[in-house]
């Protein structure tokens, strides 16, 4: 290949794999932060901790909008950070810096509005001096904030349930799931009997049906069954097949020779002996890509959790991050939501790189036997 | 039938019971059910009450309903093209002779694997339209107002198809391990015949792994009519990004309408088995299958 194509190759792709990995870095570098550094215009890329002498300490502060001009410094009722007017638009007291503080300053403290006046003006307030500082003194350093993972962790609640229930659902539903597609993909693949293919058929055009076809009746039938608000509805079915993997077992299956089990039966081995101590050891790999995608599925699952869990405490981590953000009135709690997402992608991405070729290989597999 | 075959059929029923009854329970007696509801006024608290076809007739007057199909439809003819080209278009990049390709593979794939609320969550950081990074990055070239994403009506979908886009890898390693399959000889052979690059494109390596495209046309859009997770958890504003399978599940499980759920979801499988139809005729002449 010339040279100058090779370049442009290159130049595509890592630009494209910088883009697809930004917002994996915006995530962390913004669980990392403090609350209003995740708020400002202009946010910084990497988290920062400034320190400032008030009262002969040196103190984080916080950093505020940068002051270059007679204005005035209010706070929005209910917003999360301070605004800065031109004194043109506010009418009464124009704030001044306190003598002895040049402009630029910054303001450092929030002050909080009441309910009776939702803008407060800090002309009128004395007090508020020693919160004003000059630009000058404020020092920074680059500080990740670690401590944002188990504050996230307190501010979702009820987070060792969600991470319990989560994991008792991937690993029933890894189990059934495995278990059974690898009997059924069995009784499909290595056995001859009458009437196998036609049934197969039927197997195969259940995979067309979308899943809102069954849902209202789904919901129904685990009602009636006392099962809303329990983690049944979302495993048991697992131990009945999935079409999808007893196709993609059946597949592999068909790969083993005939004459392994024919050799086993005239040795007066017994069909499920066959399954469980031949073949099964022999499709490893297959079932580890069924059991791979089944653990992503009820991990990441969102519509079966909020379709049958009821009760908050008894939410999965999908669900509870969810849950999370719409419990957060006012203003979203960025930092803790990025730290958050942060926990629940962690694991995936781990999974990811512990099986790296059963992933690959998988997902190749569906789209190129099909 | 001879004993023996009577015997080896049981054995086989034996080992496919599981699924005999999951097929009967969960799926089988469900699309059965729906089927009735749909011609039913049903709450689910009391039984359903048939009144034929009310709700097929309450589609058609409801407003929403046809904004919802707008909706996915537009939604679609964004990201279809979007995700299949795009993919495509680093697949092929992938199969060049680059260093690093498992590293680049593994970066275009994890996306892809990220749980959708998860993802849906850092997509809405990024898309705030005050604060987020693309608005504060359009903002530091020089664009003073760019959009709201999410919460502007007009760029809502757009915004979601950026989203779906970040989920490509899927399709990216479905399409590598095709272009693997595609016989070196050919293009070794077109090579020695002079072929562009752009030619052996055209007329080798797409006609050659056509039967994974069209297979990837068609699991785009059974999956696209459903787009549920994403769009529910980042709105969108004034129900621009009210898909097909969100209002399902709003009238099933809001408004307690299962009986008009039911019916939305039985006109869903007509859509998907027209448009289904419609990719194959439509692709009949363009998919080649190899051997024939």
């Amino acid at each position: 290949m010339r040279l100058p194509a090779k370049i442009i190759i290159y130049l595509v792709l890592v630009t494209g794999a910088a883009l697809f990995v930004l917002p994996f870095a915006w995530m962390v570098l913004t669980a990392l932060k403090p609350l209003h550094q995740t708020l400002q215009q202009s946010s910084l890329w990497l988290p920062r901790r400034f320190e400032a002498p008030i009262d002969g300490r040196v103190q984080e502060v916080y950093l505020a909008e940068l002051i270059t001009e007679p204005s005035v410094w209010a706070v929005e009722q209910g917003a999360p950070q301070p605004v800065v007017l031109p004194e043109k638009s506010v009418h009464g007291g124009v704030w001044q810096p306190p003598s002895g503080a040049p402009l630029p300053v910054r303001v450092i403290r929030l002050i909080p509005a009441s309910a009776s006046q939702p803008w407060r003006e800090v002309g009128d307030l004395s007090g508020v001096a020693r919160d004003v500082i000059p630009e000058s003194s404020v020092r920074t350093s680059i500080t990740f904030r670690w401590r944002n993972f188990p504050e996230a962790i307190r501010a979702m609640r009820h987070f060792p349930r969600y991470l319990a229930n989560t994991l008792i659902l991937c690993v029933l539903n890894v189990v059934g799931t495995v278990l059974s597609s690898a009997m059924v993909a069995y009784g499909f693949s290595r056995l001859e009997w009458v009437g196998r293919d036609r049934l197969f058929g039927v197997l195969l055009a259940t995979m067309m049906i979308p899943f809102p076809v069954v849902m209202v009746p789904l919901y129904s039938l685990f009602r009636w069954m006392g099962w809303v608000g329990t983690l049944q509805p979302l495993w048991v079915g697992s131990f009945f097949a999935n079409a999808f993997n007893v196709f993609l077992l059946r597949q592999f299956f068909r790969t083993i020779p005939k004459d392994l089990s024919e050799a086993a039966r005239i040795d007066g081995c017994g069909e499920f002996r066959i399954f469980w101590q031949i073949i099964l050891p022999l499709c490893r790999p297959a079932l580890v890509v069924v059991g791979l995608f089944t653990f992503m599925g009820a991990w990441n699952d969102f519509l079966g959790p909020l379709i049958y869990l009821t009760d908050e405490r008894d939410f999965t981590l999908a669900l509870g991050l969810q849950a999370m953000k719409t419990s957060q009135s006012g203003a979203t709690e960025w930092h803790y939501l990025m730290a958050a997402s942060t926990l629940i992608i962690l694991p995936v991405i781990t999974l990811f790189f512990i099986a790296q070729r059963s992933f690959i290989e998988g997902i190749a597999l569906t789209g190129t036997k099909a | 039938m001879t004993p023996g075959e009577r015997r080896r059929t049981w054995v086989g029923l034996a080992f496919i019971s599981p699924w005999i009854i999951g097929f009967v329970a969960f799926t089988l007696y469900p699309v059965c059910a729906s089927l009735y509801y749909s011609f039913c006024d049903y709450d689910v608290l009391s039984p359903p009450v048939w009144v034929g076809l009310l709700n097929y007739k309450d589609m058609v007057s409801d407003s929403v309903f046809w904004q919802s199909v707008y909706n996915t439809l537009v939604f679609n003819l964004m990201s279809l093209p979007l995700g299949l080209v795009s993919a495509l278009a680093l697949a092929l990049l992938l199969n060049q002779p680059v260093r690093m390709r498992g590293v680049f593979r593994a970066i275009y794939y994890l996306p892809s694997l990220v749980p959708a609320v998860a993802g849906a969550m850092v997509w809405l950081w990024i898309l705030n339209g005050r604060v987020g990074l693309l608005n504060q990055a359009l903002m530091a070239i020089g664009i003073s107002h760019p959009p709201l994403w999410i919460d502007d009506p007009a760029w809502a979908k757009p915004s979601l198809a950026l989203v779906s886009l970040w989920g490509c890898g899927n399709t990216v390693v479905i399409y590598l391990a095709a272009l693997q399959g595609v016989p070196r000889s050919l293009i070794e052979a077109a090579m020695i015949d002079g072929a562009s690059a752009w030619k052996r494109l055209i007329y080798i390596t797409l006609p050659a792994i056509s039967p994974v495209i069209y297979f990837n046309l068609l699991i785009g859009i059974i999956g696209g009519l459903q787009v549920f997770t994403t769009a529910i958890i980042m709105g969108g504003a004034e129900r621009s990004t009210l898909f097909y399978a969100i209002y399902i599940y709003w009238n099933a499980f809001e408004y307690r309408h299962m009986g008009y759920a039911a019916a939305m979801a039985w006109i869903l499988c007509l859509m998907i088995m027209a448009l289904t139809w419609a990719a194959s005729r439509f692709s009949r002449s363009l998919v080649h299958y190899q051997g024939e």
